[in-house]
């Protein structure tokens, strides 16, 4: 049982080639029920895989499958093969799960699109990379994956690519990505410079952590940094974070799916996965952890001036991923992986239920013209309440022991970024707290704003029940995650389940109860503290009047501005400069000029052709004198 | 009696130089087309000429080719000369300067 991660793999392969083949023939609605089945059998095999890796010993849950070589040259040999842990079984577990949930949504979501097969196709073959990058036992084998998330990310942002902006976030998306995934190319051959291999922990010395003493000092830190470069990349991280809230262009259940729950968090799996090698160095973790918690904090002050409702929800979801780096940094990967899961339901269920809202809406996405929903949409307001609940951080649902965790574990190591990231835990349950207000509380906002005054043509409505009955599945899970792992259950739960994959690396934080107790109490005074003020401040407006919301924080600190300033603007004068004057001048100089010397040749010999008989005669005769002359002189001074 | 060769060889250099001079003077193209015979038929009196002076009958067999190859050329030649007076109504040289450069 344990052995069938192949078939994980080929399930979502099988749907998106079936889907390539016959999806625009069979169309609406068979091609996403077929997507959805695909990805619900991979759950379904998922969950035999787990079953059977749970019945092995608790230190033998390593097991790895080669299937076949990729290619070999010189020496390095790459398999294709599985590696089915602990830590790989749970990715799959909630990636699984949640995909399969919103491949059901989006069979209402995406219902009349002109592409539906189409999107479907992305989306199988997104869950495969995903997969491929999650089980695959050797770096190279994840960075297919990766690539495969980070171009399916490409084609799913641009889906509607009619529209400018759509078609440009895409790009944005794909450029940040190569940034990164130029780091995990230098990282893969980095490390197997030093290893001389690149798998994990199979294969001849023990991969690549059999062979960490050759990743010493110097080396491992740039590894360490090259890895985490990928990782911001991917999981849009400090300086590289810019093309998350722009790929909110693409269909909402690709946000939650691809920019949310899964593909986002590819760059905490990575570096959970390379665990032995952050252990390495010291200045590595501590420069993560940094860059995490300011990530953290930096995108939840930008989330509380947006207003867009999938922009908070995008820069939200930067910030959760900060809090998951600073616990990787920290060494708290438990703790990491533990807020993904939770993550990936929480916010995979706020994405789809703010995809209901723009559906019910009609494609309106401006918290300025909504509110009052909770009338309308009673399934949606519900279940977004438990997902916003859960995000603040409000005991007792899963976001609160998720981030509760991270945070213990960062008092114990860095109590300087404890304070950043309590501060972005009242920031995080403020921005929740004012987007919750502002869409289902105070007073009807949407039809008095119409483009031309007009009456809205529909009144707000629920979505069919594909749409809903992933909402109650997934608030169900924001609700209990938490009892994955709560502290004081020591058997049977995710952290016993996931100790062996980070044996010897894992940070433990010596907090006793009591201060475990008391910063349990920090955490839920942060968060109503954040409920508070947002209910203070913006309950009963009758018109939408910006509170908290200076220029700067909606510009996202000017990043994007900085970065015009520093590389767009120059490179664009570069370009400017290389096609008015190299071009034109150097290079078509150089094209024209040839052309320009052998016309002048041309004209200067055709005067040779006068027409005239005579004149050739005589050209003939000249020549043959000449010649009769120069035999003659061989002849008598030869 | 006999002449030396020297004899032969002077006339044909008279010949062919009568020819050549003709050819570079003359605007008629049937002119033209005499002096071109020639200079070819002083070219096979050298030939000839050779042939008997170093008893090699070679010299000999390449005056059939030429006389071969001239009365082709005349035919062609004559046949250009006939049509393009039908049609121009001019048989001399200079006029034919189409291909002036």
């Amino acid at each position: 049982m344990v052995h069938l991660g192949y078939l994980m793999l080929l399930l979502p392969l099988a749907g998106f080639l079936f889907l390539v083949t016959f999806g625009r023939r069979i169309g609406d609605p068979v091609a996403g029920w077929i997507g959805t089945v695909a990805v619900g059998g991979a759950f379904v095999v998922a969950c035999i895989v787990l079953a059977g890796l749970l019945g092995l010993p608790d230190n033998g849950r390593v097991v790895v499958d080669n299937y076949f070589t990729w290619f070999s040259s010189g020496g390095l040999t790459v398999p294709v093969g599985t590696l089915v842990d602990p830590l790989s079984m749970t990715m799959c577990m909630f990636i699984t799960f949640v995909s399969a949930l919103i491949h059901l949504y989006s069979i209402g979501y995406m219902k009349n699109d002109r592409d539906y097969s189409k999107f479907f196709i992305y989306l199988n073959l997104f869950v495969f990379s995903m997969l491929l990058l999650v089980l695959s036992d050797n770096l190279l084998l994840t960075f297919v994956g990766w690539e495969g998330v980070g171009v399916c990310s490409y084609w799913l942002v641009s889906f509607w690519f009619q529209r400018e902006s759509a078609a440009s976030a895409g790009k944005k998306a794909f450029i940040y990505n190569r940034i990164g995934d130029a780091g995990f190319l230098l990282a893969i051959f980095l490390i197997f410079e030093r290893t001389g291999t690149i798998q994990y922990e199979s294969g001849p010395g023990g991969g690549i952590f059999g062979q960490l003493h050759h990743l010493d000092g110097g080396a491992g830190l740039a590894a360490v940094l090259l890895l985490f470069m990928a990782a911001a990349g991917k999981s849009a991280q400090i300086p590289l974070f810019n093309w998350l809230p722009d790929a909110m262009e693409g269909p909402t259940p690709v946000s939650a799916l691809i920019h949310a729950a899964t593909m986002v968090t590819a760059g905490v799996y990575l570096l959970c996965r390379m665990n032995p090698l952050l252990h390495v160095t010291a200045t590595g973790s501590e420069i993560i952890a940094t860059i995490g918690a300011v990530t953290a904090f930096t995108a939840a002050t930008i989330a509380c001036a947006q207003q867009d409702i999938k922009k908070v929800l995008a820069f939200s979801t930067v910030s959760q991923i900060g809090y998951m780096i600073l616990a990787v940094g920290t060494g708290a990967y438990i703790a990491a992986v533990f807020l993904m899961v939770a993550h990936a339901f929480f916010k995979g269920l706020l994405f789809l239920g703010a995809g209901s809202v723009i559906h019910g809406l009609e494609d309106e996405q401006d918290l300025k013209r909504m509110g009052a929903l909770r009338r309308y949409m009673k399934w949606t307001t519900v279940t977004f309440t438990i997902g916003f609940l859960a995000i603040a951080g409000i005991p007792p649902l899963s976001g609160f022991w998720a981030k509760g965790d991270v945070l213990d574990n960062t008092f114990a190591h860095f109590k300087v970024l404890w304070v950043l990231g309590l501060i972005t835990a009242v920031l995080t349950a403020y921005y929740m707290s004012r987007l919750e207000i502002l869409a289902f509380g105070g007073k009807e906002r949407f039809d008095k704003v119409g483009p031309q005054g007009e009456p809205a043509l529909h009144a707000p409505h629920e979505p069919p029940w594909v749409m809903r009955a992933p909402l109650v599945i997934l608030s169900f899970f924001a609700f209990f995650a938490g009892v994955l792992d709560l502290p004081w259950v020591h058997t049977d739960n995710l952290s016993s389940f996931l100790a062996p994959v980070f044996a010897g690396t894992l940070y433990n934080d010596h907090l006793g109860a009591g201060p475990e107790w008391a910063l349990a109490l920090a955490d839920i005074a942060a968060a109503f503290a954040g409920v508070i003020i947002a209910w203070w401040l913006w309950r009963g407006d009758e018109v939408y009047q910006p509170k908290l919301e200076p220029a700067f924080l909606q510009r996202v600190w000017y990043w994007d501005d900085f970065y015009d300033t520093i590389i767009g603007r120059p490179a664009q004068r570069l370009a400017t400069f290389c096609a008015w004057v190299i071009d034109v001048r150097i290079i078509d100089g150089a094209v024209n000029g040839t052309a320009e010397l052998a016309k002048a040749t041309g004209n200067a010999a055709r005067k040779l052709q006068t027409g005239y008989a005579r004149n050739y005669a005589l050209g003939i005769a000249i020549g043959m004198a000449l010649i009769i002359a120069f035999m003659l002189s061989r002849t008598w001074w030869g | 009696m006999s002449l030396s060769g020297a004899w032969y060889l002077g006339l044909a250099a008279i010949v062919f130089t009568i020819g050549a001079i003709g050819l570079l003077v003359r605007r008629n193209v049937l002119i033209m087309f005499m002096c071109i015979e020639l200079m070819l038929n002083a070219a096979n009196l050298t030939f000839v000429t050779f042939a008997r002076m170093l008893n090699d009958i070679g010299g000999q067999a390449i005056v059939f080719f030429v006389l071969v190859v001239a009365a082709a050329e005349v035919v062609v030649g004559l046949g250009i000369v006939v049509t393009n007076f039908r049609r121009r109504e001019t048989t001399v040289a200079d006029d034919l300067d189409s291909l002036k450069g």
